[in-house]
């Protein structure tokens, strides 16, 4: 008989909600410093935000002169150029500013960047996003991600109640900002993917704090008579080994991507699997401590409950 | 929760095996392909550019110079209803006016009597026509306004609707251009699609030329002949003062800077059948040949006859390219372009004429082009991860949960193919975020088996029986699944809709898993515990988790 193993010991009484105080002290620290860091340091903008040329470029035979490069790209006057080697010896990307006068300009600079190094490197990847996009580009992201909470926000007040969306979007809120702040911290480029990232982690850190309200929800009927903090402890503690499990699962999905996944796309894994830890952390830590400082309305035994509304809000 | 009559099991495996059937033509390999029949090959994932390489172009097209031209027109209009009748009727009279221009957005005149003011503002209004009405039936309103200013001018406006129509029709007609012009390349399933009011995306795979696409492309091609009036030096053309009816025109020759030419064409694109790229006889240089069609063989015969002796532009896009001297008349409807031309841009310029000229020039907005050799290494990148991530979470699945691990990876591995099939099916374009999708659906598919598994093992601390512990634990985790599920999906919605290529396809991946998670992490392995206890064929069941 094959018989699975249960990794997390069973009838766990962690007291999460007595350390509510110091986890809104830490989370409150790295808000702050997430929206200092960003604030003063900024963002690592891409160039679908900010617009400019971005090529990828491998030498044909052996390692890339990343100083040649630099000097012959340089030379050509398009501004403040950037040049890193990434990935494999050979592959250097090469990054130019938006060029002044519209947006024949930046196809004007990558005709000459490509005739001075195109003897010698392979034009791996190329992106030219003129001013008119990048402006369109960072409209789009900002509306996607607000309109990305607000719909959440909807749709837990709707299955909820609205303690527990304002809950939820508290949580989502926390985990989009300290991604930005990481962001920030270590000036990795935050590209359109990256805001795809974001919406995936809204769309992951929502369904933990979702399991975890349900079950509080489902205690809320059972327990009638037990105290809010108690019970919200006691629902933790349940599906503390289902969070566990799918975070670890989706974890290792993610971390195979991260080294395997190839360069393209590991600053989007990074923000995912940021995302799973403090999201995992933010539906624990603070979106069922914020249930417990809004209260919640216990009586959940009539069917759409609406009339019993109104003793349940602060 | 665990009976299932027969029908429901025929489905619900007509359902997994119709999703693994739609996946299993990936695995064909690409030289053996076509000994398959053609619904076979057409179930193949459709991959984006940065997985096999092309261009994403995202052009726009100049409406300024769409406007200046139709002002132009507009402006030959108003001359002509001021000029009047020639039928003899009453109204006739040429009204004199003063400073008919082109300006910006407007065509503004004064007429030379102030008297006349009314008069020519109501002859004027004559050009003022509706709309033709639009798809939905509503009327657009009119074409112009006329205005008469205090200071005695009329001012003549082409319409916001008007300006959109005229900005569709022509995006419309310069999809068509640029479909043949890249079509003319020898690209395959190119993806040329009309974006808002005036953008046209093209997405062009596997083509490894992204300059001389882009060349070809955005260039407008307006071919035209006409009479050279006489050479002229660059501060003529500064002070842009010359005889009326003529233009003056940079040029790209070595015998003059600029020309006076004749504003009446000659000839222009339209009339050509058919342009080549050939050998100049005399200098050896890469050259183009062209010849007309009936109506234009007969005019340039005429024209060429008539002005034996006399230079004659070629002008492209607002410059001569080469002004020659017509010998002899040339009846015989061909003739050749001979200028500074390398072979290739020879063949590039009779590309363009062959395929016929846009009525204004197309920016590019946006480049996105992807070399195909990275493309393949992201494929292998990601089908590396892919299968690490998938072994791993086997693996920690089948340790954490025994047996019902086993089911749950069947149900795992079912949802990854049914989750290729149904992008087979719907040729949705599988991206490399998509492939990242694809492996976080992994890990997020299994969560909803996970959810269940650690209710049945809760209702059995509680002392349910097996059975009854396995019937609670799905019907109390599906309210908790779907919750999660429908979470990610609006999440996935917003992202479509936020969508560039890349993003938009891990938001497609992302939705799909959505439906074949559940279905399959729900249903699936509902089936696969019911049939196992239905084996055991005893009450007492000893659970594996």
């Amino acid at each position: 008989m094959l018989k699975g193993i249960d990794f997390i010991p069973r009838g766990t009484k962690i007291p999460f909600l007595s350390m509510r105080m110091i986890a809104f002290a830490l989370s409150g620290l790295a808000i702050i410093a997430s929206i200092t860091l960003f604030s003063m340091k900024g963002l690592n903008y891409g160039i679908d935000f900010i617009g400019g040329t971005s090529i990828e470029v491998r030498h044909k035979g052996g390692p890339a002169d990343i100083g040649d490069i630099r000097a012959k790209v340089g030379a050509l006057g398009f501004g403040d150029v950037q040049v890193q080697q990434f990935n494999d010896p050979r592959d250097v990307l090469v990054r130019i500013e938006l060029q002044e006068g519209g947006e024949e300009s930046n196809q004007v600079a990558l005709d000459q960047i490509r005739k001075s190094l195109g003897d010698d490197y392979e034009f791996r990847n190329t992106e030219v996003i003129g001013p008119t996009v990048s402006e369109e580009l960072t409209q789009a992201g900002m509306i996607a991600v607000l309109s990305a909470i607000i719909v959440v926000l909807i749709y837990i007040w709707l299955r909820f109640e609205w303690q527990f969306s304002l809950g939820a979007v508290i949580a989502l809120v926390h985990d989009v900002v300290l991604t930005i702040g990481i962001f920030s911290l270590l000036q990795l480029e935050f590209t359109l993917s990256i805001i795809a990232a974001l919406l995936t982690i809204v769309g992951y850190s929502l369904n933990d704090t979702v399991v975890v309200y349900d079950r509080v929800r489902e205690n809320l009927r059972k327990f009638k008579k037990m105290e809010l903090s108690s019970l919200l402890d006691v629902s933790i503690n349940e599906t503390l080994s289902r969070t566990i499990l799918t975070s670890v699962t989706t974890l290792i999905a993610l971390f195979a991507l991260f080294f395997f996944g190839g360069e393209v796309i590991r600053g989007f894994v990074f923000a995912m699997i940021w995302g799973v830890v403090v999201g995992t952390y933010s539906s624990i830590f603070i979106a069922s401590p914020v249930l417990l400082m809004l209260g919640v309305k216990r009586d959940w035994s009539g069917l759409g409950g609406a009339k019993f509304k109104e003793p349940g809000q602060a | 929760m665990l009976h299932f009559s027969k029908w429901k099991s025929f489905t619900i495996w007509g359902i997994a095996l119709l999703g693994v059937f739609c996946a299993l033509p990936n695995l064909i390999p690409e030289k053996s392909l076509s000994s398959y029949p053609q619904f076979v090959q057409n179930l193949r994932l459709n991959l984006g550019l940065d997985l096999r390489g092309g261009s994403h172009l995202l052009l726009q097209m100049d409406k300024n110079v769409l406007l200046e031209k139709q002002l132009k027109i507009l402006r030959g209009s108003v001359r002509s209803v001021l000029r009047g009748k020639r039928d003899g009727t009453g109204n006739d009279s040429a009204i004199r006016y003063k400073n008919l221009s082109v300006r910006q957005d407007r065509v503004e005149f004064r007429p030379s009597e102030p008297a006349e003011l009314d008069k020519a503002f109501q002859r004027v209004k004559t050009l003022v026509e509706p709309l033709p009405a639009t798809s939905f039936g509503t009327s657009s309103g009119n074409n112009l306004t006329v205005e008469k200013e205090d200071d005695g001018r009329i001012v003549v406006r082409m319409t916001d609707a008007a300006i959109t129509q005229r900005v569709g029709t022509t995006i419309d007609s310069a999809i068509e251009v640029v479909r043949r012009r890249v079509d003319a390349l020898g690209t395959t399933e190119p993806s040329i699609q009309r974006q808002g009011e005036d953008r046209i995306l093209l997405q062009v795979p596997g083509y490894d030329n992204p300059e001389k696409l882009k060349t070809v492309v955005k260039q407008a091609a307006v071919l035209s002949f006409h009479l050279v009036v006489r050479p002229a030096t660059a501060k003529e053309a500064e002070d842009g003062l010359v005889e009326p009816g003529t233009t003056i025109l940079p040029s790209l020759d070595q015998y003059s800077s600029h020309y006076v030419i004749d504003d009446e064409p000659l000839l222009t694109g339209a009339d050509l059948a058919n342009a080549q790229r050939g050998q100049s006889p005399s200098t050896n240089r890469p050259v183009v040949t062209f010849r007309l069609n009936t109506r234009g063989a007969v005019r340039f015969g005429d024209v060429t006859t008539n002005n034996v002796g006399r230079p004659f532009a070629i002008v492209l896009d607002g410059k001569v390219i080469s002004a020659p001297t017509i010998n002899e008349p040339i009846t015989g409807g061909s003739g050749e372009i001979s200028g500074n031309f390398t072979v290739s841009s020879a063949d590039d310029l009779a590309l363009l004429l062959r395929s016929g000229s846009l009525e204004a020039p197309l920016t590019i907005l946006e480049e996105r082009t992807v070399d195909a050799s990275l493309g393949a290494d992201s494929i292998a990148a990601g089908k590396l991860a892919a299968m690490i991530g998938l072994v791993g979470v086997i693996i920690f699945i089948l340790v954490a949960y025994g047996r019902f691990g086993i089911y749950a990876n069947i149900a795992l591995v079912i949802n990854i193919a049914m989750i290729i099939g149904a992008l087979s099916l719907l040729q949705a374009t599988l991206t490399l975020p998509g492939i990242a999708g694809i492996v976080l659906t992994m890990g997020m598919a299994v969560d909803a088996n996970v959810l269940i598994f650690e209710r049945i093992r809760e209702e059995l601390r509680a002392g349910k029986t097996a059975i009854s512990a396995i019937e609670s634990g799905y019907s109390r985790a599906l309210s908790t699944i779907l919750d999660a599920n429908i979470t990610t999906f609006l999440a996935a919605i917003i992202l479509f809709w936020l969508g560039s290529g890349p993003v938009s396809g891990f938001a497609v991946t992302l939705s799909i898993g959505v439906f074949t998670s559940v279905f399959t992490a729900f249903v699936l392995t509902r089936w696969l515990i019911a049939w196992w206890l239905r084996s055991k064929r005893s009450s007492k069941v000893e659970m594996p988790i």
